[in-house]
């Protein structure tokens, strides 16, 4: 019986369109919606991008690989948002790019550590965890005191700029200006003590 | 139907529609694919011969139907998927028939917790911090509060370090009511010791420490403590006060009882004077809510009168 999936089977042109169709339907219907949905596109009330000094921070969060041991992202169960706060949601990563919600948890989740400590406290705790949290096993990150480096600050605002982060062009003149003196330490502890505050508010 | 769309956050009913189209219709291709290419056992039961060639070495392909429990695995799944969509909301126009979302699992979790846990919690509120204090069971829940969410600065035995204060060395900052331990916790702290290092030149800076020290009778340079009293009653005795003994309302410490959070050093005390102290409190109403900050609050209460002295 000469069925018409024998055409498709010795046309290896038509297999392979009619393949590239099937396995696309998945993502057409699953995921091009997404970016029509608010709740994913827009941010959540109150939310700012990311100032110069927390920028800078969250590239030493990355280059750092903090993500390898700490999750950014609070699941909606009754025993992490007792813990951490309020389950996190996806308008208030509109800024991050890449987001951070990375998917091991050696440490603690960071979604809402912003406000949790003192500055002084993070400052001890990055310079040697065991002095405040004696069975920690977080490595030391003593060596962040230096000045922060790298390519400049502002021509990374620029680039967020044109995929639609909402800076001032005064934001970013200041920019360089505004982490002039600091060091790593202070870029990364601005950044945590920035992070999950916006949805403070609205306990869940 | 409208109300699901908009909850759902899509910014137009047109994509809802495409995601229950799109879906509905891979499945009716689903089943049409089953059913259009089924093939069927030759005449008597002979095997099918595939069209066209089919013998390479000596091995043939047939082309022969389905095993029945194989055929009918792919139609329980396109059922199965029906039933699915009936119940959950995987079309978007409808939140199917259970009403599931992650928000109202998470709710309802919440909501049995609060019914086991707020009697407890409320029996608790009825009464002032000081009785709490010293009820076995409300010390039980917060030493574990304390060991859960006040080590991480204040120490397991609560006697803090360097910039974290000891608890129960029954010396307050901010006061050691039962009421003004509450407030610190529910509320937090600003500690606000400002920089001098710019207003006072360097040997200024460390006879004012010595003058410091020497409120408790720690001064190791009698001279330097002498022009430093100047210094400290036009500089330092609008907060610490002309004696020296403080201010809770203000968090400036008391200078004469020789406790010393930031270190008793003749250096460690010029740090301070020179570069400042904003030693922070977090405020802790929005993370553990007032019920449990109560309790915080009697167990500390608790521990520092129970353990005041043993320094």
């Amino acid at each position: 019986m000469a069925s018409k999936h024998d055409i498709i089977e010795r046309k290896t042109g038509l297999l392979i369109a009619l393949v590239i169709l099937v396995v696309s339907i998945g993502g057409l219907v699953e995921i091009v919606p997404l970016f029509f949905q608010k709740n994913l596109i827009e941010p959540v009330a109150g939310l700012k991008p990311y100032d110069a000094l927390r920028l800078a921070g969250r590239d030493v969060y990355i280059r750092e690989g903090c993500y390898n041991c700490h999750s950014q992202m609070i699941r909606p169960f009754r025993a992490e948002t007792e813990r951490y706060g309020p389950y996190s949601v996806a308008g208030e990563f509109v800024y991050d790019r890449p987001f951070q919600w990375g998917s091991k948890r050696t440490g603690p989740d960071l979604a809402r550590v912003g406000g949790r400590y003192s500055d002084d406290w993070h400052r001890l705790h990055l310079v040697n965890p065991r002095d405040v949290v004696p069975e920690s096993n977080m490595p030391a990150y003593a060596f962040l005191d230096r000045p922060i480096g790298g390519p400049s600050v502002a021509a990374r605002m620029k680039a967020l700029k044109v995929l639609g982060h909402p800076y001032s062009d005064a934001e970013i003149a200041k920019a360089d200006e505004a982490i002039k003196g600091k060091t790593e330490m202070d870029a990364l502890i601005a950044y945590l003590q920035g992070l999950g505050t916006q949805l403070k508010a609205a306990k869940g | 139907m409208t109300d699901d769309i908009l909850k759902s956050g899509l910014i137009s009913a047109g994509w809802a529609w495409y995601v229950a189209i799109f879906t509905m219709a891979s499945l009716v291709f689903c089943l049409w694919i089953l059913r259009a290419n089924r093939t069927q056992k030759g005449e008597g039961g002979k095997d099918v011969k595939l069209h066209g060639t089919n013998q390479w070495d000596g091995l043939r392909e047939w082309d022969n139907p389905l095993p029945k429990w194989w055929s009918n695995l792919f139609y329980i799944t396109v059922f199965f998927s029906i039933g699915y969509l009936l119940l959950y909301p995987g079309l978007i126009v409808t939140p199917g028939a259970l009403n599931w979302s992650t928000d109202s699992l998470h709710r309802a979790e919440v909501q049995d917790a609060k019914k086991q846990f707020d009697p407890i919690f409320d029996a608790y509120m009825k009464q002032d911090v000081k009785t709490v204090a010293a009820d076995k069971g409300a010390l039980q829940i917060g030493g574990r509060l304390y060991q859960t969410y006040c080590v991480q600065c204040h120490g397991t035995d609560m006697r803090g370090s360097k910039g974290f204060p000891n608890l129960v060395d029954n010396d307050w900052l901010y006061g050691g009511t039962p009421e003004a331990i509450k407030t610190s916790i529910l509320d937090g702290r600003n500690g606000m010791m400002p920089a001098f290092g710019e207003q006072l030149k360097p040997d200024q800076v460390t006879d004012v420490a010595q003058y410091a020290l020497s409120l408790s009778g720690r001064s190791s340079a009698p001279d330097a403590a002498k022009r430093g009293e100047e210094t400290f009653k036009t500089t330092c005795a609008a907060c610490h006060g002309p004696d020296g003994k403080g201010n809770p309302a203000l968090g400036a410490p008391n200078l004469t009882d020789n406790v010393w959070l930031y270190g008793g050093s003749v250096a460690a005390v010029a740090e301070s004077i020179g570069k400042g102290r904003q030693g922070k409190m977090p405020a802790h109403k929005d993370l553990l809510g007032e019920p449990r900050v109560h309790l915080l609050a009697a167990y500390v209460f608790a521990q520092s009168q129970s353990q005041a002295g043993s320094k």
